[in-house]
């Protein structure tokens, strides 16, 4: 685990950083945010959003049997006669359940939706099947709601109760994607301190850092 | 680590022992879930005082992982899914 610095380091590309999330009245939480700000954020939810499988925008998905290979999150066979009728993975869906049963190979999706037995790949398949639809959805909607209550163009942000549980949540699924991604282990400072200044992960890490930030003051909020 | 004996020993952990054993939800430390927040977490998702669930946090932490709940099997999913959807790092087994 790690705690975020009480403030963010000087000169990380924040010039319209506000202090972080304070308590609101009733339960909730609110923060100002930079243009840039909360265009990275939305950027970086979105990508989770797409890591999940879930859409951005709409709910309803029309057919993408033949849309080619897009996003479709696992190698499913392509021989499935397309008859017009749900095949079975849509009446599963439709229930909940799914065929994944597997670990995902992509590990930043792996982090997401970890294997729920350590010792027994059989009963982790099968709580895969019963829980990681509703551990996707639930995910997206969690980003969905970030993306539905932050401006694109940032500016104040008063959140709910519920609304500021659904960033709480999504920040840190942000966090443990781009830290899988940027490889961060308990030594990550170190790692960044060393790296050069044309270092491309550079920009992530400060993205990490202060996104570490801004759930640390989320967490403040709520905590009152 | 250990490694498995290469005989196990039959006769006592038959079925009839298992109904007795209690599941458990384990949460392992990871680099990136903030310390506050695993904390946070903790409280709400099963209620314990702040005291508790942060010596959880630093059992985990420290330690490496920490059991955080205890029950029936089906009980142990249910937490393990929670977690999960806060990001944390959970996995149930048998008590031994």
């Amino acid at each position: 685990m790690t705690s975020a610095e009480p403030e963010p380091e000087e000169g990380v590309n924040l010039p319209e950083l506000l202090g972080g999330f304070r308590p609101s009245r009733g339960g909730g939480a609110t923060a100002r945010f930079g243009a840039v700000q909360a265009a990275n954020i939305r950027y970086l939810v979105g990508q989770v959003v797409e890591l999940l499988g879930g859409d951005t925008l709409d709910e309803e998905k029309p057919d993408d049997r033949t849309a080619g290979p897009r996003d479709r999150p696992s190698e499913k066979t392509p021989d499935a006669p397309d008859d017009g009728l749900p095949s079975a993975d849509d009446l599963a869906a439709m229930i909940g359940l799914t065929e994944n049963h597997e670990l995902p190979s992509d590990p930043a999706l792996a982090r997401l939706l970890p294997d729920a037995y350590s010792d027994d790949p059989e009963a982790s398949g099968e709580f895969r099947r019963y829980t990681e639809q509703g551990l996707r959805s639930g995910k997206v909607a969690a980003a969905r709601t970030v993306l539905a209550t932050l401006p694109p163009k940032g500016g104040r942000v008063r959140l709910s109760g519920p609304e500021a549980q659904a960033w709480l949540r999504a920040l840190n699924d942000v966090r443990l994607a781009l830290g899988v991604r940027l490889e961060v282990t308990e030594d990550f400072d170190e790692l960044v301190a060393r790296m050069s200044p044309d270092d491309p992960r550079l920009a992530y890490a400060d993205m990490y850092h202060w996104l570490g930030y801004l759930q640390e003051t989320l967490v403040g909020a709520l905590s009152r | 680590m250990s490694v498995a004996p290469a005989e196990v020993e039959q006769s006592q952990t038959s079925e009839q022992a298992v109904p007795d054993m209690p599941w458990v939800t384990i949460v392992w430390n990871d680099p990136v879930n903030l310390m506050s927040y695993v904390t946070y977490v903790f409280q709400k998702v099963f209620g314990y005082a702040k005291p508790k669930a942060e010596k959880l946090m630093l059992d985990v932490h420290h330690k490496g992982k920490a059991v955080v709940s205890s029950g029936a099997r089906e009980a142990m999913e249910r937490d393990a899914e929670t977690l999960h959807g806060y990001g944390l790092w959970a996995t149930i087994s048998h008590d031994s």
